[in-house]
């Protein structure tokens, strides 16, 4: 994409547009040399700080707990074990119930009697400092029982198989299904698999994987009275409130919320951790401030993971290719609890596996599977990268088995511009594009018609590097969400977004957002919106954001939803700012209001050159309220909540191409193109981070990130020596561009792009790595695409099977095949 | 994480650093770049009772030459290395192969005489120290100093022949001239990773002909490996591909490499053969 301002939406004599302006982002000075408000920098006087004990085993019962000669190491103030907070910690909330039948074990903050995975707390030491702390977590005594551990979901949901939870029936949390015929947006499945020529079927595994946000969880919980404030390095200050304050029995009223500057998250700070719940609990106690951050060792072993699903995909053609139907079987790790959406992200998903393809039958089933092992949730992207990986692998099988052209497949089947907005199998409505327009340009960043010609040199050559080119059409639903369609969805919030304004009497303006950033700019963005919106400085706007005492209402930020939802609600109460600066302009300017003409921040007098009032001016004149209309507050402040009446669906072309070395079966990007419409673009320079950002992250799943555990569920990938993820070293160019069709639901235009890359990128690399070696008899390779995997699915065919020795893989052996796949030996 | 408590001694000299060592009790640590040590301190896998920190103490620190040998100081860093003009003149293994470790970073402290002293087989040092046939020269109690060639010196895994109250301060290593080609050939799936296998060949030619050929296994035992019969395959054979191939095919014999989430023994096996083949090659320029 090319960064630059475009001088053509500046018009004479007023400010240049900020939107559309590749500003720099104003927070990043702060925030790269951390010289700000991060949980841990924050000090309270009298502090006291935790450290957990965790299970180093995967299932069992406590048998023996013994804290007391812990409570005699130096500056130990309490050592607390689950008997201390069984009667008050609750459950941590899970506020998506897929199914009215979906079971919810209930999740400790603290083990009580059982241990359901590895790291789960067992018991707390606060002591006077940190390393005191930490010291006298290796005082505790404690012996285990082990209970047969659950690791494998094929194996965990055959009848007869040991369970994680002895009070539950079976290891399924819940079975959900999304039929088209039954819900009137498609035909009959099973009629259209059994008219169809061609039927192809594969199964697909979504490895395990950690969010790995670069500021590590960290709580603090200050006590006045009986009134808390928790500081927490999360995404979601204000879920966070209600939930904590419904778990511990803190009235909400005397619970405040500050996420302060918060180092990413990637959706794994979209939870309810345990460690905050104890945190308070602790504070309650003590009657005295309390710290919690963890280790990186803590993140990686405790805080949730990621995507983990098997897929069973189907797909239904004619001899043409022209698609008759889709099939998805899911079984979803859900870990040894449901957290706080826990079973929703697989379900979220099913909306998304029917792609950009027209087709005229669809049906979805996903089990929810407890295993023994941490809670999946959230992860960049959140149901839609599964879905997205799936449909574009499968679209590549299918075109191999019609040898097709995987691109005429695609464009066989795909939504034409004109078709815009579009209703789908699933139901959803998709809003603009143009998918062909989209993939034209891509085809033309990455060179595509020379690399496909070396890829034949290559192959006829015998080279052992050969070439592939992977293709991924992608399409995902952002802007979550219109509240209806959630509640319609057994979700148990709103989607809506809230926004005020301040107008502070020297001019400069206070925005106060419920979409609290974690790294994504919004102070940048949001100011160049207002800037626009109300004609005043881009450096006289300042956002206020993540404390809930000083931004009230909120829904926080995730599913690429901030601008989408939470910048409309800017816009809309700048709106109200102007209507009501307009009522005390036309006072002062002695004309009517419909004479008024608003334009770079000043109120003029149509028709009267000269006459004119600042909006600045107004915010001094009504502070001061000497001279204003009768019947009206002495305020141009406003707020606004904005609920979208429908989610924003970016889309996109990413193409890949690939060289893999046979000898050795390394994978190296040659190069890296895609084209994305999100719509209309606030701050190109803030895309193209969220851009790269987003597709290191979908290729790191593709080539290096996964979390093992061994057969007794400990986490083997437990620090980044061994849970690899890429530098910049290790990363193509990105040659990225844009199509812009603007979303038509909300007055931005904007489709949201927080999640694009990462949802897209994978596939494009898998389908890539296979292109490359499909000729010598390769259909498959697991994720991620270590050098041993494809080697050995070069030369011993399968699909590159487990990483660690056999039996002691999480996913049992069970591999892919031609005809679908083999259960395990 | 949080190390356990420790004692901490930072000498300047090294008579002062064999005296703290000595008065350091049961478990004395010596703290050099601090690169492998400190993480796993950080992570309880070691506590030791006293740290003995060498950063101050200069005299360790730097290349020198001395006749046919190049002389480093256990404490000269591996960005000292990467910009050494000796070691650029003399040493181009040693460069080629400290280039790869890890990142910038890391190489800004950890230094080359204790990535050779922790003894990592997956360490990219260790290996190219045993294919230069390298001397160890090691300070005892009382400064008494010995020397042990790289062949004794590396004896198990995060093994070698300092014993406790034993120092390395200094590695010699022959200058290797314009005759010689070398390459370091790693192989790992990110840049900053350790490797999986790797191989130092240093080749020198006459003509057409290899009269002399030196390979190091990186991480295809417990310990370094010298590639024994491909050298004796490449000496006095004429400069080919097909020469090279066949040499090279010998590379994993008698190796016992370990399982790991990046490779199972036979695929490091094969890595070894492979990268082998590519780095005498490039070495003897192919």
């Amino acid at each position: 994409m090319t960064v630059t301002e475009d001088p053509s939406t500046a018009t004479a004599g007023a400010p240049a547009k900020e939107v559309g302006s590749a500003r720099l982002r104003k927070e990043d000075a702060r925030l790269i040399t951390g010289k700000t408000t991060w949980t841990d920098n924050m000090v309270l006087p009298g502090m006291v700080y935790m450290s957990v004990l965790r299970s180093p085993v995967a299932h069992a019962t406590i048998t023996h707990l013994d804290v007391s000669a812990a409570k005699d190491r130096p500056n130990v103030v309490a050592v607390y074990t689950g008997a201390d907070f069984k009667d008050e910690q609750g459950s941590i909330p899970c506020a998506w119930p897929v199914t009215p039948d979906m079971v919810n074990p209930g999740h400790p903050s603290i083990a009580v009697d059982t241990v359901n995975h590895v790291g789960e707390a067992v018991a707390i030491v606060v002591a006077r400092s940190r390393t005191a702390a930490v010291d006298a977590v290796e005082a505790i005594d404690v012996d285990y029982e082990n209970i047969p551990v659950v690791l494998d979901m094929e194996e965990a949901t055959k009848d007869g198989a040991p369970l994680v939870h002895a009070h539950t029936e079976s290891n399924t949390s819940y079975h959900f299904v999304f039929d088209a015929g039954e819900a009137g947006t498609g035909g009959d499945t099973d009629a259209a698999f059994d008219a169809a020529d061609v039927v192809v079927s594969r199964r697909f595994v979504q490895q395990r994987l950690i969010p790995a946000f670069m500021e590590p969880r960290s709580v603090v919980v200050g006590v006045s009275g009986d009134n808390y404030t928790l500081w927490s390095a999360t995404q979601i200050p204000h879920i966070l409130r209600v939930m904590a304050a419904l778990t511990t029995g803190i009235p909400e009223h005397k619970l405040r919320v500050i996420a302060p500057d918060v180092g990413g998250g990637f959706g794994g700070k979209l939870q309810v951790n345990p460690e905050e719940i104890l945190a308070l609990l602790i504070a309650r106690r003590l009657g005295k401030p309390v710290k919690w951050t963890e280790t990186r060792s803590e993140s990686l072993m405790t805080a949730h993971h990621g995507r983990d699903q098997i897929q069973y995909i189907d797909v239904a053609a004619d001899r043409e290719g022209n698609v008759k139907g889709l099939r998805v079987r899911l079984l979803a790790d859900m870990g040894a609890y449901l957290r706080l959406i826990t079973p929703g992200v697989p379900a979220l998903g099913a909306f998304m596996f029917p792609g950009i393809y027209k087709f005229p039958a669809y049906r979805f089933e996903c089990d929810g599977v407890f295993t023994n092992k941490v809670p999946t949730d959230a992860y960049r992207g959140a149901g839609r990268p599964e879905a997205t990986f799936a449909i574009e692998r499968i679209m590549d099988e299918l075109a191999v088995e019609l040898s097709m052209d995987p691109m005429e497949l695609r464009r066989k089947n795909w939504i034409n511009a004109e078709e815009f907005p579009f209703t789908t199998v699933a139901g959803l409505s998709y809003d603009s594009g143009d998918n062909e327009q989209a993939t034209q340009a891509a085809l033309e960043l990455l060179g595509y018609d020379e690399l496909r010609a070396e890829q034949k040199q290559r192959r006829e050559s015998g080279d052992p590097v050969q070439l592939g080119i992977g293709i991924s059409t992608f399409t995902e639903m952002c802007g979550l969400a219109p509240s209806r369609v959630l509640g319609s969805l057994a979700f148990g919030a709103g989607g809506w977004e809230q926004a005020s304004i301040r107008m502070l009497p020297t001019g400069k303006v206070e925005v106060v957002t419920g979409s609290t950033p974690h790294g994504q700019g919004h102070e940048t963005a949001w100011s160049q919106i207002v800037a626009d919106q109300l004609g005043v400085p881009f450096d006289d706007v300042e956002v206020l954001h993540g404390d809930t005492a000083i931004s009230s209402r909120g829904l926080d930020t995730y599913g690429s939803r901030s601008l989408v939802v939470g910048g409309t609600a800017v816009v809309k109460a700048s709106e109200k700012v102007v209507a009501k600066a307009r009522t005390i302009a036309a006072h002062l300017l002695e004309a009517s209001e419909d004479d008024l003409e608003f334009s770079g921040g000043k109120f003029s007098v149509k028709g009267t050159p000269g006459a004119g009032l600042g909006i600045q001016e107004i915010a001094l004149a009504i502070f001061a309220a000497h001279d204003y209309p009768e019947g009206i507050e002495p305020s141009i402040d406003a707020e606004a909540a904005f609920d979208p009446t429908n989610f924003s669906f970016p889309h996109g072309t990413h193409l890949c191409a690939m060289e893999v070395d046979t000898d050795t079966g390394f994978v190296k990007i040659r190069k890296y193109a895609c084209v994305d419409d999100i719509g209309n673009i606030v701050n190109p320079i803030i895309v193209e981070g969220q851009m790269h950002g987003g597709l290191a992250q979908g290729i790191s799943q593709a080539l290096y990130e996964e979390a093992i555990y061994d057969a007794d569920g400990n986490l083997t990938t437990g620090t980044f020596v061994d849970y690899l993820l890429p530098s910049a070293m290790d990363l193509p160019h990105f040659d990225t561009g844009n199509t812009t069709h603007a979303a038509p639901d909300n007055p931005l235009g904007a489709k949201g792009v927080g999640e694009a890359g990462c949802i897209a990128s994978t596939p494009a690399v898998v389908n890539a790595a296979l292109d490359a070696v499909r000729h010598l008899g390769v259909s498959d390779i697991r994720m991620p695409l270590t050098p041993e995997r494809v080697w050995r699915a070069i030369h011993q065919g399968g699909d590159g099977g487990d990483r660690v020795a056999e039996g002691s893989n999480a996913y049992g052996g069970a591999r892919t095949t031609e005809s679908g796949y083999e259960e395990a030996k | 994480m949080i190390p356990a408590a420790f004692a901490y001694v930072r000498p300047s000299t090294v008579e002062e650093a064999l005296q703290a060592i000595a008065a350091g009790g049961e478990d004395v640590k010596i703290l050099a770049g601090g690169q492998s040590l400190i993480p796993v301190m950080r992570l309880r896998l070691a506590a030791p009772e006293t740290i003995v920190d060498l950063t101050k103490v200069s005299e360790l620190r730097g290349v020198r030459e001395d006749g046919d040998s190049l002389v480093i100081g256990a404490m000269t860093t591996h960005h000292d290395i990467c910009t050494d003009p000796l070691i650029a003149q003399y040493g181009k293994l040693i460069a080629e192969a400290t280039e790869t470790v890890a990142d910038p970073a890391v190489r800004h402290r950890g230094t080359f005489g204790g990535a050779l002293a922790h003894a990592d087989p997956a360490g990219d040092l260790p290996a190219v120290a045993l294919a230069l046939d390298a001397e160890f020269v090691i300070a005892g109690a009382g400064g008494a100093r010995r020397t042990v060639g790289a062949a004794d010196f590396f004896v198990d895994y995060l093994t070698t022949a300092i014993e406790d109250g034993e120092l390395l301060v200094e590695i010699r290593v022959p200058k290797l001239g314009s005759d010689w080609g070398v390459r370091y050939e790693k192989f790992n799936r990110v840049a900053q990773a350790w490797s999986i296998v790797a191989v130092a060949a240093a080749v020198r030619r006459e003509g057409s002909r290899i009269t002399e050929a030196r390979i190091g296994l990186t991480n295809m035992g417990s310990t370094p490996i010298r590639a024994r019969a491909v050298e004796a395959a490449l000496v006095g054979a004429d400069v080919s591909m097909e020469t090279v191939t066949g040499a090279a095919a010998q590379a994993a014999e008698g190796t016992e490499p370990s399982s790991d989430l990046n490779a199972q023994a036979d695929y490091r096996q094969h890595l070894a053969r492979v990268l082998t083949r590519r780095a005498v090659t490039a070495a003897a320029g192919l």
